[in-house]
């Protein structure tokens, strides 16, 4: 491959796909209409790919010669899912199904008119182009931004894109100084977690003597209920195979690992096929664009432990051992992967950094605020509206994340706390909603960035449950090297259990907080160093929820079930026998026609009987 | 050393010759161990100890290091699955919207555990953390199947419909 053969492919593909980046109708186009269907994970649990088959079918059998069917990674609104998106109209089509698609080919793409029922509905009633749907307005789409746009099995639509751009001029116009400067100067940070100046950890990386050097991408995604890299990995796995080019060339490797998770079997497939696809055209391998650089990918499967995300453990865990962490020092940029200099980054990370190589580190570092550069994607879930993908300017409020990005909270409830960071972070809650979403300001509240998984809890969610929750993560995935992780998260959770089953006493409170903080502080790794954040936040902000459960021995959000008792209301009970006949601890008596009861002793608190009776005579307290 | 599971090891010839190959091709890596009994697990469907025995003798990995690796990784199984294998997702975005209440029925209808098989191994349950699809959460999946926005009541038709096909 060398340069005119890569423009020439941009230009002949740009021709497919052009009007898929614009709404207007562009002159010269191989088609007049793109027709999008997402096929990433979540839509394709329903059937988009029946879709995208059933509509390429009809396109075909009708001559439709001027419209293109094709496959993309997530356009974020993923609660609208299956999405079916058509340029350049613009319209945007959600919930569809397989049978919707000859509706769709006959009336829009034959006859011009748009499926009206199949329309998405935006916040105000109203239905209105993908590009005035408020939910993307506010939304900045840089790390995603080939996402819902281009065919990830297909190289040639990320080369229309300016794909492989980047690494050209890396390669052949700048040195491996001027590589990691410029990654430096935009100010790009870590979005794993940590935040580390991206730049700054490539010049150790660089700076370190070695034979043999190795880059990795972290792609664990191990927060559960985060799935930002998943759809980077699903709908634009080119951008991370040329980002841990550059920075290969950058550091001085060779050789790369991509360590994904193997719960995500689509994105290991695409990121496998871009592999194949750049190496058939010389982008990976041997001498490439004609220098005298050499480098090749390899995709390493997880097989299921939170603790190997943390850069020490995944490497032991590339290596083939159990994935456990070792101290540091040394770093990994000294002595990493099979004992050789590594340079580790995230998925979302390595999707920054062909952009900013290729435009300046200008048209980076002016997004964003002070110390947090650029943008951020965050993966919205819980008790929201918009559940899915969105990528936000650093510094944009949290308020505007879940009111006017996410669409607000589902059935009317009230808004209670946002929980970012996941098993490492902290809960915000609704009274701190105007703080700016960057890293400094999420630390100062006792949260962190984490790696963007931001799930909304809301009034019928008991903060304590949560904890409790997180730490149960914590007690099963803690690899047991260190034993104030090991045996210190245990007492942590099992004082959590006594505080939900109504047993604990406010000295058991003080304990707990004093135990966080010497898990905090003796642990080896992250994971244990932060177990205990859910815990310290909620106590800070949600602290008379924990008093009510162990002065008051109530559960406000009527969650924890040893504080629950089921009762039937004898004025509605009309003894039909059916919750009797139902409930599998043989927990309620009574005879035909008369009010029935509840033994509490047998009873096991499962609602079945709450969920039978039709008449709604069953309910909680 | 274990043995994991007590029910009798089925495995053919054919697939010990497949084991035997792949084994030989990744000897040389480095770091070959996960991949190989990821392949295996594929192959069998879990990890029994006559199946990790090949793993060490092929690899030169001593046996205790294959177990050691095999219990760390919650993927790694030493128990077999049932025909029809359930995950019911305990991730975050799904447990706040009531996944563990159908986690409950679950074990509730079938009588067992996470990680457990039914007598009849028709049915093996496993509650795993975030399959990906939070938009639609409470997520259940039958092997490639996917049960979005599910109440605890839609548990037992999902069920019947599995046990019809036997
Ligand atoms: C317990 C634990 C889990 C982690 N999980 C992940 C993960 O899933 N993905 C990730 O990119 N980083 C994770 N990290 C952070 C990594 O250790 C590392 O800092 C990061 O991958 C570096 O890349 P970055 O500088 O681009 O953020 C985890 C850290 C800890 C302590
Ligand atoms: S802190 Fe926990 S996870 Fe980390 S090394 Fe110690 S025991 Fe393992």
């Amino acid at each position: 491959m060398d340069i005119k053969q890569l423009e020439q492919i941009k230009d002949t593909t740009f021709k497919n796909v052009g009007n898929r980046f614009t709404h207007a109708q562009l002159d010269g186009m191989n088609f007049d209409r793109q027709v999008l269907v997402c096929c990433s994970t979540g839509c394709s649990s329903e059937s988009s790919q029946k879709i995208r088959e059933r509509l390429a079918k009809l396109v075909e059998e009708k001559g439709l010669k001027r419209v293109h069917v094709g496959g993309t990674g997530c356009f974020g609104l993923c609660a609208a899912g299956p999405v079916v998106v058509v340029y350049p109209d613009g319209t945007f089509y959600s919930h569809v199904k397989p049978e919707d698609a000859d509706e769709i080919v006959e009336s829009h793409l034959v006859n011009n008119v748009e499926v009206q029922r199949l329309l998405y509905v935006d916040a105000d009633g109203k239905t209105k182009p993908i590009n005035e749907i408020e939910s993307y307005c506010k939304q900045m789409r840089h790390a995603l931004r080939n996402c819902g746009v281009i065919d990830p099995e297909n190289i040639d639509e990320y080369i229309a894109r300016e794909g492989y751009f980047a690494l050209y001029k890396a390669l052949t116009q700048m040195t491996r100084d001027e590589v990691v400067d410029v990654v430096t100067e935009s100010g790009l940070r870590g979005r794993g977690g940590a935040g580390f100046l991206t730049g700054r950890k490539w010049k150790f990386t660089k700076d370190a003597t070695g034979d043999k050097k190795y880059v990795c991408c972290n792609a664990d995604e191990g927060d559960p209920g985060a799935f930002m890299d998943r759809s980077v990995l699903e709908g634009d796995p080119h951008c991370v195979v040329e980002a841990m080019a550059i920075a290969a060339y950058a550091v001085g490797a060779d050789q790369g690992y991509v360590y994904v998770r193997a719960e995500y079997p689509i994105a290991v497939e695409r990121l496998q096929k871009a592999i194949d696809q750049a190496r058939a055209y010389g982008l990976l391998g041997n001498n490439i664009f004609g220098t005298d650089f050499c480098f090749d990918l390899e995709i390493r499967l997880g097989a299921g432990a939170f603790v190997c995300g943390e850069e020490t453990a995944l490497m032991t865990s590339i290596e083939g051992h159990r994935g456990e962490p070792r101290p540091r020092p040394p770093f990994p940029a000294q002595k990493g992967l099979f004992g050789k200099p590594t340079l580790l980054n995230n998925v979302e990370t390595y999707a920054n950094v062909a952009q900013i190589v290729l435009h300046g580190a200008e048209s980076y570092n002016t997004i964003g605020t002070e110390r947090s550069k650029g943008t951020k994607v965050f993966a919205l879930g819980g008790k929201i509206n918009n559940t899915g993908l969105v990528e936000i300017p650093m510094g944009t409020s949290l308020k505007e994340i879940i009111y006017d990005i996410g669409g607000g909270i589902p059935n009317g409830k009230a808004f209670k706390a946002a929980q970012t960071g996941g098993p490492s972070g902290g809960c915000i809650p609704a009274s701190l909603q105007d703080i700016p979403i960057d890293y400094e300001s999420l630390s100062a509240i006792g949260s962190m960035m984490g790696s963007g998984g931001l799930i909304v809890l809301d009034e019928d969610n008991c903060m304590v449950d949560i904890a409790k929750f997180y730490l149960q993560f914590t007690v099963d995935e803690s690899c047991g090297k260190c034993t104030p992780c090991r045996i210190g998260t245990r007492r942590l959770y099992e004082m959590l259990c006594k505080v939900t089953e109504g047993k604990a006493t406010l000295e058991d409170l003080d304990k707990m907080e004093e135990l966080c903080y010497y898990i905090k502080d003796n642990s080896l790794c992250g994971l244990g160093q932060s177990a205990p954040n859910p815990v310290l936040s909620t106590l800070k902000y949600f602290r008379e929820e924990y008093l009510a459960h162990v002065v008051e021995h109530r559960c406000p959000a009527g969650v924890c079930k040893s504080l629950l008792k089921y009762v039937i209301d004898a004025e509605k009970c009309k003894g039909c026998t059916l919750c009797a006949r139902n409930c599998p601890a043989n927990a309620i008596s009574g005879t035909v026609k008369q009010p029935h009861q509840i033994d509490a002793d047998k009873c096991l608190k499962c609602g079945i009987c709450a969920s039978k009776c039709r008449f709604g005579a069953i309910s909680k307290m | 050393m274990m043995k994991g599971s007590n029910l009798p090891f089925n495995g053919t010839t054919e697939q010990e010759a497949q084991l035997r190959q792949k084994l030989n091709e990744l000897r040389s890596k480095d770091g070959a161990l996960m991949p190989a009994m990821q392949f295996a697990q594929e192959l069998y469907g879990y990890l029994p100890y006559e199946v990790q025995l090949i793993i060490s003798e092929e690899l030169g990995v001593s046996l205790s290091d294959v177990y050691g690796v095999a219990t760390f990784y919650s993927q790694f199984s030493l128990y077999p699955k049932g025909k029809y294998r359930i995950g019911i997702c305990l991730g975050t975005a799904c447990y706040v919207k009531g996944s563990q209440d159908i986690y409950d029925r679950l074990q509730q209808l079938l009588g067992i555990k996470s990680g457990e098989c039914t007598a009849d191994r028709l049915f093996s349950l496993d509650a795993t953390r975030c399959v990906g699809c939070c938009g639609m959460s409470p997520v259940m999946t039958v092997n490639d199947d996917v049960y979005g926005r599910i109440k605890p009541d839609d548990v037992e038709g999902i069920l019947a419909k599995y046990r019809e096909r036997g």
